[in-house]
């Protein structure tokens, strides 16, 4: 008898008992389970729950990667500054000694996210008796991407440990939660320590522990992890081309910055059918008009160079798309199933607001940059809304059509 | 006990635990939101309504058969007022800087709905002893889910109880500061102090399931 059919059996003797759940959750994880669908005529897809987030976590891994190589790239520019000839194909990118800097900072990261996340996913199934939901699979690998990469790992678990109870355990657990569970941990994140998580040292790693050293008085040059939007938001020019921002060599959370691997990773969903299309474009869209709209502001004159808002201003509008989390909220955050809009019409509006919100908060909100978690937060609060008045209108489109084919 | 009858110590004890006028009744949120941010200006606060609805309780006990029910409401309202204006001239007298720090809330204890809510439901109904007690055991379970609120955000959001450091100093870096700690911010606002009543709520409703309504 192998493995396969001893766990089999062992889970048929436990049915009632406390540990079931936790028990069936590693089981599926490890073999396609042998249970068939009891009642009801049925077909079943073979998109479950699981291919679903297995095909989210696709593209999240050449990011990861990618975010690896670029956290000790980011800080050898920091300490040794920037050499010319170091282009997205160069070796001075793609070497092992920046990827062992990453991963010895990401990997704990990671784990903490993981451990924290699954064990209070297995605490709640095993107390209510149901079954170990996959949904924290992506979010877990969400969360160490989007924060700053010096982020104490005990706050990562504390915030963790809330997003999870406070943000989806509460409403039910996977499927039932209002709000994206990743950017509710960043969320906490930011209002309950923001030191750790703004400001123009924690972009880079080791710059804030180099600060608390010069402070202590030892001989060394300070690092500066500011990021472009941070420079921007205080008016500063900025030393990186387009194309650095677009392949990702730029200073940020942790996987946001390659827009180009975003990208790729935003087809990729697109294709296979698990994000929305009309999300991304829709945001996209929206993004780009608000953009459009400060350049219209400045070109007319409405503000002088003296206002506080006029660098964030004046920037290229489809710059703002390879900036900042704007690109990596839109392709994996915008477009959870769970929070957006369900209705097609609604994911138009739900994606525009969201672009055009981000880019208005980033350019007004003078201590934080960046507008695309508190967008997004804010539009899946009003995504019920938004669903409801679009079915409302659409039965009162029919009511009248059938009262004048009834007169 | 042999002071209260049995039915007399319900009165007190019912609100403090499973009627409890925030998290049962769910009134008086705004206050418990706005000045929870540290313990001590919980605890007056706690005091401050213990004094106005103990008292206030009486007040309309006894005159509860000549108001007429027209304006009952106004004469509640002069009655509360009265009562606030007292509590306030006296914290501005002996506690200047605490006066500060509850600023308009003093005052707003005239709309805190567990006050109207108690004389409405029970001071127009009960003698003056009874709603006395009432008065007591409500404001006293308001106070209990105050301070406990109190409690929790001024220990994790400036590490301090009362104004002492127990966690340390968290600029010079002692205590469990020097192992990385740091304050959470976050309880300093006014979510966090929605979402610890909301954790409150939810301890109490699970150990107690009778509690919950559909």
């Amino acid at each position: 008898m192998g493995l396969k059919e001893k766990l089999h059996n062992i889970k048929g003797k436990g049915k009632d008992k406390k540990w079931l759940s936790a028990f069936s959750a590693f089981h599926t994880f490890v073999y396609t389970p042998n249970e068939t669908t009891h009642s009801g005529s049925h077909i079943r897809g073979a998109d479950d729950l699981k291919r679903l987030m297995t095909n989210v976590l696709i593209p999240l891994i050449p990011i990861l990667i990618f975010a690896m190589f670029n956290v000790g790239f980011q800080q050898n520019i920091a300490i040794n500054g920037y050499q010319e000839g170091m282009t997205f194909f160069s070796g001075e990118f793609w070497n092992f000694d920046n990827f062992l800097i990453g991963a010895i900072k990401l990997v704990p990261l990671l784990a903490v996210s993981y451990i924290v996340g699954l064990g209070i996913e297995v605490l709640f199934a095993t107390i209510n008796n149901h079954e170990v939901e996959e949904g924290y699979f992506v979010s877990g690998m969400l969360v160490p991407l989007i924060i700053p990469i010096d982020t104490p790992l005990w706050m990562l678990a504390v915030a963790v440990a809330f997003g999870v109870v406070i943000g989806k355990e509460v409403f039910g657990g996977t499927g039932m939660n209002i709000l994206n569970p990743a950017l509710t941990i960043r969320a906490f994140l930011f209002f309950a320590y923001p030191t750790w998580m703004s400001g123009d040292k924690v972009w880079v790693t080791g710059a804030v522990e180099r600060t608390k050293e010069i402070t202590a008085g030892a001989n060394l040059d300070a690092i500066s992890g500011e990021t472009i939007l941070g420079s921007l938001a205080q008016g500063k020019e900025f030393a990186y081309s387009t194309w650095d921002m677009f392949f990702g060599f730029i200073p940020g959370s942790i996987g946001e910055t390659s827009t180009f691997l975003i990208l790729l990773g935003g087809l990729y969903l697109i294709f296979t059918k698990v994000g929305s299309w009309r999300i991304m474009l829709s945001a996209v869209i929206g993004a780009l008009v608000m953009g459009l709209i400060f350049n219209g502001v400045v070109d007319a004159g409405l503000i002088t160079e003296s206002n506080k808002f006029y660098t964030l201003m004046n920037t290229v509008y489809w710059h703002h798309l390879l900036l900042g989390g704007l690109a990596f909220a839109i392709v994996f955050m915008a477009t959870d199933p769970v929070t957006a809009s369900q209705t097609n019409k609604g994911k138009w509006i739900y994606g525009f607001l969201i672009g055009f919100i981000s880019i208005m908060i980033r350019v007004f909100n003078p201590a934080y940059p960046e507008g695309a978690m508190l967008a997004i937060l804010l539009m899946n609060v009003f995504a019920p809304t938004i669903d409801h008045y679009i079915v409302r209108a659409n039965v009162n489109k029919r009511q009248k059509r059938l009262k004048t084919k009834t007169l | 006990m042999g002071l209260l009858s049995k039915k007399d110590a319900k009165l007190i004890t019912d609100p403090l635990a499973d009627n409890n006028p925030i998290t049962i009744q769910v009134l008086g949120i705004c206050s418990a939101l706005a000045i929870t941010a540290d313990l001590k200006a919980s605890i007056v606060m706690s005091i401050a309504v213990l004094f106005v609805l103990g008292l206030g309780n009486v007040v309309i006990s006894l005159m509860r058969n000549i108001i007429p029910s027209k304006i009952r409401i106004i004469v509640q309202l002069i009655v509360v007022a009265t009562l606030v204006i007292i509590v306030d001239l006296v914290l501005k007298a002996f506690a200047y800087e605490l006066s500060k720090t509850l600023s308009v809330f003093v005052g707003l204890i005239i709309t805190n709905c567990i006050i109207m809510g108690r004389f409405e439901a029970f001071a127009l109904a009960n003698g003056p002893w009874k709603s006395f007690l009432d008065g007591i055991g409500n404001s006293l379970g308001y106070g209990v889910i105050l301070i406990i609120v109190g409690f929790f955000r001024e220990l994790l959001g400036s590490g301090t109880l009362l104004g002492i450091k127990v966690l340390g100093d968290s600029i010079e870096k002692t205590g469990v500061y020097a192992y990385g700690y740091e304050n959470n911010g976050f309880m300093l606002l006014a979510p966090m102090a929605l979402i610890t009543l909301g954790i409150i709520i939810w301890v109490q409703r699970a150990r107690n399931t009778s509690l919950i309504e559909d």
